[in-house]
């Protein structure tokens, strides 16, 4: 049996695939099975709407130019909604596409002081939408996990982040995403930069704790002026 | 048991040695040898592109086309499609026949595959480069793009499995992992490419996506590499392997230890904990298994350990089981919830891939491809000592990156734990980053120059007919 090719065929080949596929995948799966599934546009909450309108305010020509003119067409919640939505969708392709989810994670360990730094610990509610299918829970950290970035820092800010990380965060190794703007101008995001940004303005905006500022101390002493460096804990 | 070593001892007669060239396409095996030297180039080039980003020292920024992060994605692509797929395709229309004393079912379909893969790799690299990857990690491949590769998996396994369908008597272990190989790499490209992206969502997702990284490299990459020692080894040392029944254990072992572990990936997600635990136990319980089959391995090279020295192949090989252990014994520690809270997320883990893909399995191929070029082609390497350059090259500079990202994990760890801001986990890693660079262009430079040699070896004169039956002298 060990050496037939029935064995190695059917009990080798396929009977332990299926073995394992049960005990890693369906097992979760029937665990979970009464958990439902979010469409995008469930997961629309008044937060990221707040951000979503706030982009119109912010860059009110390219979101006339690539999304709409929602004061002369008169949207109503609805049609908010709509756009919103369609924008989540697009924006998750975006940080797809460009790999953003192999140098950012999603998911908030219950362990190595990650609550602290980035907020509650995952949970599998958060995860069950169309927007983590397939999941993007992501591998390697080279910038911070994104779970809970939404609401922490304004569109502006990531308008110019996206365009040139450095100019932000110093010593960055983010690359630029001049392709998310039009003329190269911060100010111009065309309708994938737009997209990004309610993307990741999005991220988190379904917790309480929205949005969640690190719980910092200065540690260490490797911070050459860490009164001046620390971030206060703002709260909201 | 059989078929190496009639293929290595004398005994074989003119007549069939001479039906045995014939069941060989040997044009086709160089075809995919030549494709796969190319995505390992291209591949290469994306691995340093990013390693450049990361110095902050990549002039190329701004270009949509030569984003970063999509040339990350490209990097493992081409690696796994382009040239792991390739290599192996390659070296299996040479040892498949030779080892069942039978063609593969077709040979037009054999050149049909061969297109048609091509067509899969240039479509990935391509969809990924314009911006379309899809949410799998190892499976980056455009979705629309996943069922004709699949086609292609399928097309390969009937075109395979017809000369081990016709073989009679005991199988020799190298065709036991080649087909379950076969099987196994079908399932996982299905699954892991359909499953989360048509049929579950979220936590249920990411279990599969674990389980997919994790069969792709042991159900796909591992089978293959481990069929080709068995079938190379004992044909260059010219005596059987050591232990049959070592053998035995390592490849029952692997089938149902291996696939059990895909949730090691995600441990501390919201998947149930007590799934994790048994991936992690499943992969503690499999790095016995490897030692059995380091062991089996030894035993065989015991008494001809000077063939390490003289004959290049067995280096590149012993090289690569060596690392495969290595790489195997960190598993079962890093494993571990007490090693996962310290090293998930860092350049830890980039190491042990690096590792595991070019230390390994890469080496092994480039290893088998040092052994064949110059029986495909008839004519001897160029130079000799171009081919110790290649070695020496390769397997240094994995042994550096390897070690080097190692530690880069584990400050980056430390950085993060200890609540350090998040520049300091960056900083931390610049000298690290910058050695790998060096280590990453010394291996670059390492496979230029077998490309150079093998050019000139092309070039040059015919110095034997092409055959397999000739002594191994490189």
């Amino acid at each position: 049996m060990f050496e037939s090719k029935a064995g190695v065929l059917f009990i080798g080949g396929l009977g332990f695939f299926v073995l394992a596929f049960i005990a890693n995948g369906a097992v979760p799966m029937l665990m979970y099975r009464d958990m439902p599934e979010q469409t995008v546009h469930e997961v629309v909450n008044p937060n990221v709407m707040y951000q979503f309108e706030d982009l119109n305010r912010r860059f009110p020509e390219a979101f006339k130019k690539y999304v709409g003119d929602a004061a002369a067409e008169k949207w109503d919640d609805k049609q908010w909604n709509e756009h919103c939505a369609q924008l989540l969708k697009e924006g998750r392709d975006i940080y797809v596409g460009e790999g953003c989810w192999h140098c950012h994670s999603q998911f908030v360990r219950p362990v190595s002081n990650e609550s602290l730094r980035y907020g509650p610990v995952a949970k599998t509610e958060e995860y069950q939408n169309e927007l983590q299918r397939p999941v993007l829970f992501g591998t390697r950290r080279v910038g911070p996990d994104l779970s809970r970035e939404g609401g922490r820092r304004s569109s502006d800010w990531h308008a110019v982040h996206f365009l040139n990380p450095p100019l932000l965060s110093p010593h960055s190794p983010m690359p630029r995403y001049t392709w998310f703007f039009d003329e190269g101008n911060a100010g111009k995001p065309n309708r994938r930069g737009l997209a990004i940004m309610t993307y990741v303005q999005w991220l988190g905006s379904w917790l309480e704790s929205y949005p969640y500022f690190e719980d910092y101390q200065a540690t260490s002493n490797l911070n050459p002026e860490p009164a001046a460096a620390a971030p206060k804990a703002a709260t909201p | 048991m059989n078929a190496p070593e009639m293929e290595s001892s004398s005994a074989i007669g003119p007549e069939s040695a001479a039906d045995l060239e014939r069941l060989v396409e040997r044009k086709l095996v160089l075809w995919y040898y030549f494709a796969a030297l190319t995505y390992l180039i291209v591949s290469m080039l994306g691995g340093l592109l990013m390693a450049l980003q990361l110095i902050q020292c990549n002039e190329l920024q701004g270009i949509e086309l030569l984003s970063p992060g999509r040339w990350r994605m490209l990097h493992t692509n081409a690696i796994a499609y382009g040239f792991l797929a390739n290599a192996f395709l390659g070296t299996l229309h040479w040892a498949i026949p030779r080892l069942t004393m039978r063609p593969v079912l077709s040979k037009p379909l054999s050149y049909l595959i061969f297109a048609a893969w091509q067509i899969v790799v240039v479509s990935t690299a391509v969809g990924i480069l314009l911006g379309q990857a899809q949410a799998v990690e190892w499976g980056e491949t455009p979705v629309w793009i996943d069922p004709v590769a699949l086609l292609g998996l399928l097309l390969v396994a009937v075109n395979f499995m017809a000369p081990i369908a016709g073989a009679k008597g005991p199988m020799y272990v190298s065709l036991w992992y080649f087909m379950a190989a076969f099987v196994w790499t079908f399932l996982t490209y299905a699954m892991g490419n359909f499953i989360p992206q048509y049929v579950v969502c979220g936590t249920n997702a990411g279990a599969i996506a674990g389980l997919f990284i994790h069969d792709l490299v042991g159900l796909f990459v591992t089978p293959l590499g481990w069929g080709l020692m068995y079938y190379f080894v004992p044909i260059l040392l010219k005596k059987p392997i050591w232990s049959h029944g070592l053998s035995l254990v390592g490849f029952w072992g692997l089938a149902f230890f291996y696939p059990l572990q895909g949730i090691h990936h995600f441990l501390y997600t919201p998947i149930p904990m007590f799934l994790q635990y048994g991936a992690v136990i499943s992969t503690i319980a499999v790095e016995f298994v490897v030692a059995t089959v380091i062991v089996n391995f030894f035993g065989t090279l015991y008494g001809s350990g000077r063939a390490v020295v003289t004959n290049l192949p067995i280096r590149w090989f012993y090289t690569g089981m060596i690392l495969y252990f290595v790489t195997c014994f960190q598993c079962a520690l890093q494993v571990t919830l007490t090693f996962q809270q310290l090293i998930h997320f860092t350049d830890w883990v980039v190491g042990h891939a690096h590792l595991v893909m070019f230390g390994v399995f890469s080496q092994w191929l480039l290893g088998i491809m040092t052994y064949l070029i110059p029986r495909l082609t008839g004519k001897e390497w160029y130079s000799r000592t171009l081919c110790e350059w290649h070695y020496w090259l390769s397997a240094t500079s994995i042994v550096v990156m390897f070690l080097d990202l190692t530690m880069a994990g584990l400050f980056q760890g430390w950085s993060w734990s200890s609540m350090q801001y998040w520049d300091h986990s960056t900083q931390v890693s610049q000298p690290f980053w910058i050695v790998r660079v060096f280590a990453g262009l010394a291996m670059f430079s390492g496979q230029i120059v077998f490309i150079y040699n093998i050019y000139r070896t092309l070039s040059g004169p015919r110095t034997a007919p092409a055959t397999g039956l000739q002594p191994a002298t490189a």
